[in-house]
C-alpha cells in the first residue's frame, strides 16, 4: 500500500474516532464509529490480513454498529442534556490520562529498532514457503501450496488452517462462550411475569 | 516506507482516544463504543505485530488467531452489555453513569 494511502485511512480511523468522544448525539457517535472501523479495516488489509479486515467490517462495522443504533433508537435518546455543570474534572483527567498515554507510546515506538524485520521490507517469500508447505506432503491440501507458489497469499485458507488445526478446541471453548452469552441475553431480557424485578 | 511503528502510533492513538472517552464521557453506550475502540486498537497492534514478524516467509498467523478470538469476545460482551443497559434503562429511565449510584458505599 502506498504511504499516502497509510495516511489517509488513518487519518479516516483517528478522525471519525475523535468524534465518537466528542459528539454530543449517540447516533453521531454510533455512526461515526462504523466509519472509524472501516477505516481500521483498511489499515488491516494494508497489513495482508484480508480475512480480519473481512471480519472487521462485517463484525464491527456491520452486527455491533447496527446492535448500537438499534438500542440508540430504541431507547430514544436525546443529545445528552447539559446539567449545568461540566463535569471538568473527569475531562482534564480524561484529556491528561490520554495524552500520558500517548507521549509513552510514541516513546517507546521512537526506540524500537528501524532494523529490517521491523521495515515493510520484511517481505514475504511466498514461493519459499510454498515449497516448504508441498514437502509437508499429502495430509495437508494441496490448494495452500498452489496458491503460494502462484505468488499469491492465500490469506483466509492459512487462518483456517491455524484455526482448526492448531486452536480447534479454542475454537470449540469460543464457540460455548457465544451460546452461553446467547442464553444470558434471553434470561437478562425476559420480563418476569409475576411483575418482581428480573435482574 | 511505512514501518511497523507507524501503525504501534495508530493504535496508541486510538486507544488513548478510547479511553478518554470512557472516562470523560457519562452516557453508557458512549462509554461502550471507546471500550470497543480500544478492543480495536489492541487488534491493530496485534495485526502489526503479525505482518511484521515473517515467520518462514509468512506472516504469524498465532496472532491473527488471536484476533479472531478477540474479536468473536468482543462481540459476545456487546450483546450482553447492550441486554444489560436496556435492562437499567428499564428501571432507571436513564443511560448516565450518574444515575447508577446502588452500589455507591
Amino acid at each position: 500500500m502506498p504511504p499516502l494511502l497509510f495516511f489517509l485511512f488513518a487519518l479516516i480511523t483517528l478522525g471519525f474516532g475523535l468524534n465518537v468522544v466528542i459528539a454530543r448525539n449517540p447516533v453521531t457517535s454510533a455512526l461515526s464509529l462504523a466509519v472509524s472501523f472501516v477505516g481500521l479495516a483498511a489499515l488491516f488489509l494494508s497489513l495482508d490480513a484480508f480475512f480480519i479486515g473481512t471480519l472487521q467490517v462485517l463484525v464491527y462495522a456491520g452486527a455491533v454498529m447496527v446492535l448500537f443504533l438499534f438500542i440508540i433508537m430504541l431507547m430514544d435518546i436525546k443529545e445528552e442534556a447539559d446539567h449545568g455543570r461540566t463535569n471538568l474534572a473527569a475531562i482534564a483527567a480524561g484529556v491528561a490520562v490520554a495524552a500520558i498515554l500517548a507521549v509513552q507510546i510514541a516513546t517507546v515506538s521512537g526506540r524500537l529498532p528501524e532494523s529490517a524485520a521491523t521495515t515493510r521490507s520484511a517481505a514475504l517469500k511466498l514461493q519459499e514457503a510454498g515449497a516448504r508447505w508441498e514437502a509437508l506432503g499429502s495430509k495437508n491440501l494441496p490448494t495452500i501450496s498452489n496458491d503460494l507458489k502462484a505468488g499469491s497469499l492465500p490469506d483466509a485458507k492459512l487462518m483456517g488452517d491455524t484455526l482448526f488445526s492448531k486452536y480447534a478446541f479454542h475454537l470449540q471453548v469460543v464457540g460455548l462462550l457465544l451460546l452461553v452469552g446467547t442464553v444470558g441475553v434471553v434470561a437478562l431480557s425476559k420480563r418476569d411475569k409475576e411483575g418482581s424485578s428480573p435482574s | 516506507m511505512i514501518t511497523l511503528n507507524h501503525y504501534l502510533i495508530v493504535s496508541g492513538i486510538l486507544f488513548s482516544l478510547g479511553l478518554a472517552g470512557v472516562i470523560a464521557r457519562r452516557n453508557i453506550l458512549i462509554i461502550y463504543m471507546c471500550l470497543e475502540m480500544m478492543l480495536s486498537a489492541a487488534n491493530l497492534a496485534l495485526v502489526a505485530f503479525s505482518r511484521f514478524n515473517v515467520t518462514q516467509g509468512l506472516p504469524d498467523y498465532t496472532a491473527q488467531a488471536l484476533v479472531f478470538f478477540t474479536i468473536t469476545v468482543a462481540a459476545a460482551e456487546v450483546a450482553v452489555g447492550l441486554a444489560i443497559i436496556v435492562a437499567l434503562y428499564r428501571t432507571k429511565q436513564s443511560v448516565e453513569v450518574e444515575a447508577v449510584t446502588k452500589l455507591q458505599g
